[in-house]
């Protein structure tokens, strides 16, 4: 058990590639933390640095209050579970998960005790004599996740682990380690371009981008009040769509967006703030032609074209039957309060 | 396994382009083979007038010379000095090559280089490194008060076709241990390194039982190589003396045969020399291939 602590990080390739442009993040004691971003945006050279796979270029890397920047990967006292599980093929799972535990000289009886401990808490006890070619892909993951726990660790450390699994036992999955973490309550810092599994999954999330920290914050705090456009548009599905002020200051007749913080000129909206009934607090009025209904079940998605617009616009709403046919006019309403102001230029959040 | 089917519009065209390798299997290989079989039972006398059939007599007269046993011992001397110091060098030095980032394709075709040299040049060049008058390596082992002449010491004549012999071979091995470490996946090492192995223990424990498949496959591969391949290392560095301290079996084929126009006695040879081949691949196969694969 401990705290993660990174100053200034970067990470600096041969030939001048900044992969990593200066993270500072602090990891609590117990903490699940989940780097989440776009292919490339450095959260997973980032998570190697943390492991001791990768060196650091400039920072310090503090694990509990050790300084671990020179370290070797096994005196860092982290496990690490990889996206392809990286299980050894030629040992069955009972040595995959013992490995470990016999380099760090334990003795047989506690390797033994440890194992049947860990291999009861993810079910994978009847499989221990098994080779791992011979368990389907979620067998493999459970094995995975055994062998990091097996050792106690101060860390977890997760790369992309989910991402080789089929959708339905990914949330299956999603669901089991974030039920273990809380009940191991070891700190772990998990990477994923999948902002589902980060929103679900972490207590806190760090957004990255081009190798920089974008926002840091819980699920709903990112959600709800992202601090760029680029975490907008990259927190929550469908995107938030994105609407230029001079557009919706001529759709709307009194001085509603007067009070917009200064430098605004763009606003996010969630696709689930645009109702198709006007909601009692001010709002905003648009209309659009319906270009295509989607029915997802639960929920059904409107593409609409905004009137005077090219802009092509998402609105969420429960499910059922759409409201008017495909390539009619649908009126939807947009409460002041659900307007996230931006500076285009910037991209950043402007009040 | 999925398989490849083409279809063809005329149904002579396949085995028109089956044929130069047919014809030549069986005018240098299945043809020969067959006459050194039938041979092997016949007796040829001195100025080869009659041919008489004997039986097994050729057979029996070979396993019951001591000259022949004798051979058959320094072969397998001889078969495992080679395979263990040409794989042993191939693995040390593809591990090395493998380590290096940069310029690995340029070490990789300098160690190459030798496999393209005829196993005669190859023998030539340690003949003449090793040459007791003219040799640099006999100058150089002078300082350290080792007399080398392999002319006349059975030992040294055996330690040098076993370097000319396990030099050409180490650059087949090494390109295949060179394949076999690229393919472990990187991921693997990292998880040993984060399980607290040692890049020692990482080697034993994971990277060398993954290549278990490459070194069965090279072992195989060796053994036949040293079996009939080293006959020109030998015939150009020692010719099977001094005495017959590097008299190997497929030496002895040729010697007796050819050199000594003893046809009967150099067939049934070769058709064992066959055979013990035959059998060792058997056995590998039989017993080796199914622990090495995971």
């Amino acid at each position: 058990m401990a705290s993660i602590t990174l100053e200034g990080i970067k990470k600096t390739y041969a030939g001048g590639v900044q992969a990593v442009k200066g993270i500072d993040l602090a990891i609590e004691d117990g903490e699940f933390v989940v780097l989440v971003g776009p292919s490339g945006c450095g959260k997973s050279t980032l998570l190697r640095m943390v492991a001791g796979l990768e060196t650091i270029s400039e920072g310090t890397l503090k694990i509990g209050d050790r300084v671990v920047n020179k370290l070797e990967p096994a005196e860092r006292d982290i496990a690490m579970v990889f996206q392809n599980y990286a299980l050894y093929p030629h040992m069955t799972v009972y040595n995959n998960l013992a490995y470990g535990l016999k380099n760090r000289g334990f003795k047989k009886p506690a390797i033994e005790e440890r194992v049947r401990k860990a291999a009861k808490m993810l079910e994978i006890e009847e499989y221990l004599q098994r080779k791992p070619r011979n368990l389907s892909g979620g067998q493999r993951q459970r094995v995975a996740m055994g062998r990091a726990l097996v050792r106690e660790p101060a860390a977890f450390l997760f790369d992309e682990p989910l991402s080789n699994l089929d959708a339905k036992l990914r949330v299956q999955m999603r669901v089991e380690i974030k039920q273990l973490q809380r009940r191991l309550k070891t700190t772990s810092l998990y990477v994923t371009h999948d902002q589902l599994e980060a929103m679900t999954l972490g207590d806190r999330l760090v957004v990255l981008n081009a190798g920089k920290i974008e926002q840091v914050g819980t699920p709903m705090e990112i959600f709800n009040r992202p601090a760029s456009m680029f975490v907008a548009g990259f927190i929550g599905s469908p995107a938030m769509n994105m609407l230029p002020v001079e557009y919706l200051a001529t759709r709307s007749a009194d001085n509603l967006l007067d009070d917009l913080p200064a430098g605004t000129d763009i606003v996010g909206i969630r696709p689930d703030d645009m109702h198709l009934s006007a909601p009692s607090a001010p709002h905003l009025v648009v209309d659009s032609t319906l270009e295509l209904f989607e029915a997802a079940g639960a929920e059904s998605h409107l593409y609409v074209r905004l009137a005077g617009s090219e802009q092509p616009t998402v609105i969420r709403t429960g499910g059922g039957e759409p409201p008017v046919n495909e390539g009619e006019t649908l009126r939807f309403y947009i409460a002041r309060s659900a307007l996230h102001p931006f500076n285009r230029e910037s991209g950043q959040r402007t009040g | 396994m999925q398989t490849k089917r083409s279809t063809y519009q005329n149904r002579w065209l396949p085995y028109c382009l089956l044929a130069p390798q047919l014809i030549i299997t069986l005018v240098f290989f299945i043809w020969p083979a067959s006459q050194a079989v039938k041979s092997s039972f016949e007796r040829t006398d001195a100025f080869g007038f009659k041919t008489t059939f004997v039986g097994l007599s050729n057979y029996a007269r070979i396993l019951s010379d001591p000259s022949y046993l004798n051979a058959l011992g320094r072969t397998a001397i001889f078969a495992v000095s080679v395979t263990v110091l040409s794989m042993g060098l191939a693995l040390l030095l593809a591990v090395c090559v493998n380590r290096v980032l940069r310029s690995a394709k340029f070490y990789t075709t300098l160690l190459v280089w030798p496999y393209a040299v005829a196993p005669v040049v190859a023998g030539v060049l340690w003949w003449f490194l090793f040459n007791p008058t003219i040799g640099l390596l006999p100058h150089v082992l002078d300082w350290f008060d080792i007399n080398w002449n392999h002319r006349v010491s059975g030992s040294q004549a055996m330690i040098l076709i076993t370097i000319a012999a396990a030099w050409k071979q180490i650059s087949y091995n090494f390109l295949f241990f060179l394949a076999g470490l690229q393919s472990v996946p990187k991921s693997l090492i990292e998880a040993a390194a984060i399980d607290g192995a040692t890049p020692f223990k990482r080697f034993w424990s994971i990277v060398f039982p993954l290549l278990s498949p490459t070194t069965f496959f090279l072992l195989i591969i060796n053994i036949n190589y040293v079996m009939f391949d080293t006959f020109g290392v030998i015939d150009a560095t020692t010719g099977g003396g001094p005495g017959q301290a590097t008299m190997t079996l497929v030496y002895k084929v040729y010697t007796d045969g050819v050199a000594g126009l003893n046809i009967g006695s150099s067939s049934a040879q070769s058709v064992l020399l066959m055979g013990i081949v035959i059998l060792l691949t058997f056995i590998q196969f039989r017993y080796v291939e199914r622990r090495v694969n995971y």
